[in-house]
């Protein structure tokens, strides 16, 4: 398909700009202007529209397609909470800094409050700062809060321990906040070994990064106990949100021990992924820890008004220019208000169901290296496949010319071969049904004919792309 | 058991499932959960229809002012956006979609974003760009960090009159590192190039610099970005993408990398997000770039398509080696950034820019009339321009806005000393007509 810069005709006008009202302003001077006009697309508003709606036809999405993305949970996103989002488009953020401007943001100032209220009770945690943007930006900002926490108390600190089941974002943010970082290996029951835990911890460890249920889909029964042995090193414990669809109402990660989490609201809170983005990562904390929050905090006077409270000392700062993803937390906002407490419940109970029930269907058919009752995903090995010559990769490509959007591949690295399949609690049965018979179909294929696998996908605008030479060239700007 | 609204089971037909795992009920399956670590309350409140849900929704949006008559920007900006960019942004294929992990499945968002990559490199006159990140304010952050990692040197130096949000946010990334930052005070609304001169040596990383910049000034770095490289340090310059329809670019500055906020870009003003940030910069620098890359390759039938390229940046293969640590950037705001720049086109920008100058020229004018307002004058302006008050802006701007009217950006609590300052914003959206309304009404309210 072509690029819209190769459909551009030079002269050719779109969107026509509304008139000026105003006299003509005396020419900048020369050094400051540019010297030729940025060289963009120049379509007419019918060629803009068929060049993006082709563009969308080629993608699978959540509304065109079964997308069982493990660790993603790519559930429906409700209609309604678009229309929502769209409610509130045209409040600037900056009014709200404005002296004495809180009082004409009650509305969306008083929504962040809410949420964060809502978060904190479904977590457990007693403060909820929705500043930061995305899940990782999250996990940055809860690092900082621990390493302002630890400052404040003149704890050296020099490490963050994670499981190496860790999404890969968690020793990432540790090392952009400055840590360096100790991995604990997972044992054969699929967590993270407690006894290497032991001899992994001291006094320098800052915080140690889990995600529970962990990447394997489980929920570790040692939990507590790894958050006392962190609390005796003082150590904080530090909850990565990504899994949290499959606990809400049955455990709050603020009961068993963690200091810290972030939430990815794009994840369990029903609002669209966005083919990358927005996302939004609230950050909860205990009330030790309530100090050195972001600025400025939203709070609740005497009289029920919403105001921007700043401090100078002892904040970590700032981590976004406003008040977070503002749509986003809406869309959150209502999917909450609207599920409700039985509503959010199911969600976790269904998600599980579903999970558990592609794991038993799928178990005869393709490995399964940590066999036991799962959470909301089940992780898989193509092991058994690799017998013949046939990868997760491949596996993977098949599904896409049956039609699914395929599960997770090579994540956790410590399953080899991973297949990591998180259905939602939004799949019906038939489809789950009808996904299970494929991926039967592709270990039978594997076996009777592998090649039928290597070639795959032959349904797609493009086949199997080269992405050495994208890495080697490192074309990313189109020079036409 | 029907409480939920999205989830589709019968009771038969989680009877058949149950039976199919081989356990009696639900709650078996939540039996890893320790009893003594099980959630002792829950008080989210009983559910809803999505019909009383969205009445709450506009109950809720109902309680913001949508009368104001926005003079203000610091970052985000109140502009036109054409109706196609709702439409098109808004097809489920694009925003039920994520990270293009799969590309044959995916080419639609890869596409998409290779052709965003270019509209930026073409705006900012730089070779690469990435796939967006959060927002202008980390954009500023994670091009110092690349600056860091590109010298292996550990000192920042900012420009006071960078966006002051934008620089709290790089200090606050750079926390917990060993890292110096140090930030030149304005002199007149520009940056102090003496300072800068003495402040500059072979420890620097990067000059932090904006354009405009947050008074309004336009500035040339060109020689800025001479100076800088004489002892092999990084030129950043945050810009704002729609003054970039007439001003010189980063580019033809020699500035090494350009990051800034695309909100205006085809996002709505939104309370302050989604928008999105953009990071620009010459090609020997792309393996230092944080975030997802897309690049062009071909297939096995050498069909050209489009990949996640040099993942080996990245943490989900680096893991604490990655150049950054985003997953989730914000592919849906720089889809409605490329569609924006696409729609209004190659002369639209520059239009658009020159109506910008054209509103903002009038507006300082006007304002400059009154008796005892002027306007400071030490550079030229795009659409923002910074006004002196004979009484303090705080509560100028406090009794406008009773009046619906946000009439500008007191400077006061972000530059000692500026307390009678405020810098007003004025956009291709507002008329004639609303700005001789405002400066009649701030006429008025300072003769009281």
């Amino acid at each position: 398909m072509q690029l819209i810069y190769e459909q551009s005709v030079p002269g050719r006008r779109g969107i026509r700009l509304p008139a000026s009202d105003v006299p003509v302003a005396a020419d900048l001077p020369k050094n400051l202007i540019r010297s030729e006009a940025a060289c963009l697309a120049e379509v007419s508003e019918l060629d803009l529209v068929r060049h993006f709606t082709n563009l969308s036809r080629r993608n699978f999405s959540v509304d065109t397609n079964f997308y069982p993305l493990g660790s993603c949970t790519m559930k429906y996103n409700a209609k309604v909470l678009e229309n929502s989002a769209a409610l509130f488009a045209p409040f600037h953020p900056m009014t709200a800094l404005l002296p004495s401007g809180e009082a004409f943001c009650q509305g969306t100032l008083g929504m962040l409050y809410e949420l964060g209220q809502l978060l904190a009770d479904i977590t457990g945690m007693d403060e909820v700062t929705t500043q930061p943007l995305a899940g990782a930006h999250g996990e940055m900002t809860g690092i900082l809060l621990i390493s302002a926490y630890h400052k404040a108390k003149g704890n050296k600190k020099k490490y963050v321990v994670v499981p190496d089941s860790s999404h890969g974002t968690n020793p990432a943010s540790a090392a952009i906040a400055g840590y360096e970082i100790i991995t604990v290996p997972t044992a054969s029951y699929g967590d993270m070994d407690l006894d290497l835990f032991r001899q992994a911890m001291n006094d320098e460890v800052a915080a140690v990064m889990m995600t529970c249920p962990n990447t394997l889909g489980l929920f570790n029964p040692h939990i507590k106990e790894i958050s006392d042995i962190a609390h005796s090193h003082d150590a904080l414990m530090y909850y990565d949100g990504a899994n949290l669809n499959a606990i809400m109402g049955k455990v709050k990660p603020g009961d068993v021990g963690f200091d810290v989490i972030h939430l990815n609201l794009h994840k369990t809170f029903g609002t669209p992924h966005g083919g990358g983005g927005p996302g939004s990562g609230p950050v909860g904390v205990k009330k030790t820890l309530i100090p050195f929050l972001p600025q400025p905090r939203i709070v609740m006077d005497d009289d029920g008004q919403f105001l921007l409270e700043t401090v100078k000392t002892g904040t970590i700062g700032r981590t976004a220019n406003f008040f977070g993803n503002f749509g986003v937390m809406a869309k959150a906002y209502a999917y909450i208000i609207m599920l409700g407490r039985e509503g959010l419940i199911q969600v976790s109970e269904q998600a599980v169901l579903n999970a558990n029930y592609i794991k038993e269907k799928l178990k005869d058919y393709y490995d399964l290296p940590y066999d036991m009752t799962c959470m909301h995903e089940c992780v898989f090995s193509a092991s058994r496949q690799l017998e013949h010559g046939v990868h997760a990769i491949d596996i993977a490509k098949f599904l896409i010319d049956r039609g699914y959007h395929p599960p997770t591949v090579y994540f956790p690295m410590i399953v080899k071969e991973a297949i990591m399949i998180e259905p939602t609690e939004t799949e019906s049965k038939a489809t789950m049904d009808a996904f299970i018979e494929v991926m039967i179909e592709a270990a039978k294929t594997a076996e009777s004919n592998p090649q039928a696998l290597h070639e795959a996908p032959l349904t797609t605008p493009v086949g199997r792309l080269d992405e050495t030479k994208a890495a080697r060239e490192q074309n990313v700007c189109w020079i036409g | 058991m029907n409480e939920s609204h999205y989830c589709p089971h019968t009771p038969q037909e989680i009877d058949e499932m149950l039976s199919a795992i081989g356990v009696e009920s639900v709650e078996e399956l939540f039996s890893a959960i320790p009893a003594e670590l099980r959630a002792k309350a829950f008080n989210i409140p009983p559910g809803m229809s999505e019909f009383e849900a969205f009445d709450r929704m506009k109950a809720i949006a109902g309680e913001n002012n949508s009368e104001m008559l926005n003079f203000i920007g610091g970052g985000f900006y109140d502009h036109i956006i054409p109706a196609a960019v709702d439409h098109l942004s808004g097809r489920a294929e694009f925003y039920t979609a994520y990270t293009p992990y799969q590309p044959e499945c995916s080419q639609g968002t890869l596409q998409a974003l290779f052709e965003y990559q270019t509209a930026i490199c073409r705006l900012t006159g730089l070779d690469v760009s990435n796939a967006s990140l959060y927002d202008g304010g980390t954009a500023c952050a994670e091009a110092a960090m690349m600056a860091l990692r590109v010298t292996g040197r550990n000192k920042i130096i900012i420009d006071g009159c960078v966006n002051p949000f934008s620089r709290q946010v790089l200090k606050t990334y750079l926390f917990n590192l060993d890292v110096d930052v140090v930030e030149i005070p304005p002199v007149d609304g520009l940056l102090n190039r003496d300072e800068l001169s003495k402040l500059l040596d072979e420890s620097v990383a990067a000059v932090l610099v904006q354009n405009p910049n947050f008074f309004g000034c336009v500035d040339d770095f060109s020689e800025l970005a001479k100076q800088v490289h004489a002892k092999d340090a990084l030129l950043i310059s945050s810009v704002y993408p729609i003054s970039l329809g007439i001003l010189k670019s980063p580019g033809e500055m020699g500035v090494d990398i350009a990051v800034g906020d695309g909100q205006s870009l085809g996002n709505p003003l939104s309370f302050g997000g989604p928008s999105f940030g953009f990071i620009a910069a010459k090609k020997t620098f792309i393996r230092n770039m944080p975030g997802r890359i897309i690049g062009e390759t071909v297939d096995n039938q050498a069909r050209r398509g489009f990949v996640l390229t040099l993942q080996a940046r990245e943490q989900h293969i680096k893991r604490h080696k990655a150049t950054s640590n985003i997953c989730s950037n914000q592919g849906l705001c720089a889809l409605r950034g490329l569609i924006f720049l696409s729609a209004v086109g190659k002369a639209g920008l520059a239009e658009m820019a020159v109506l910008n100058r054209d509103k903002a020229e009038y507006a300082k004018a006007q304002l400059a009339a009154i008796p005892g307002v002027t306007v400071l004058q030490t550079a030229p302006t795009f659409n923002e321009f910074t006004v002196f008050l004979p009484k303090a802006a705080d509560l100028v701007v406090a009794e406008l806005l009773k009046q619906n009217i946000a009439a500008g950006v007191p400077l006061g609590q972000y530059y000692e000393g500026s307390e009678n300052c405020m810098v007003v914003t004025v956009t291709e959206k507002r008329s004639k007509k609303e700005i001789d309304t405002f400066v009649k009404m701030l006429e008025v309210e300072l003769c009281n």
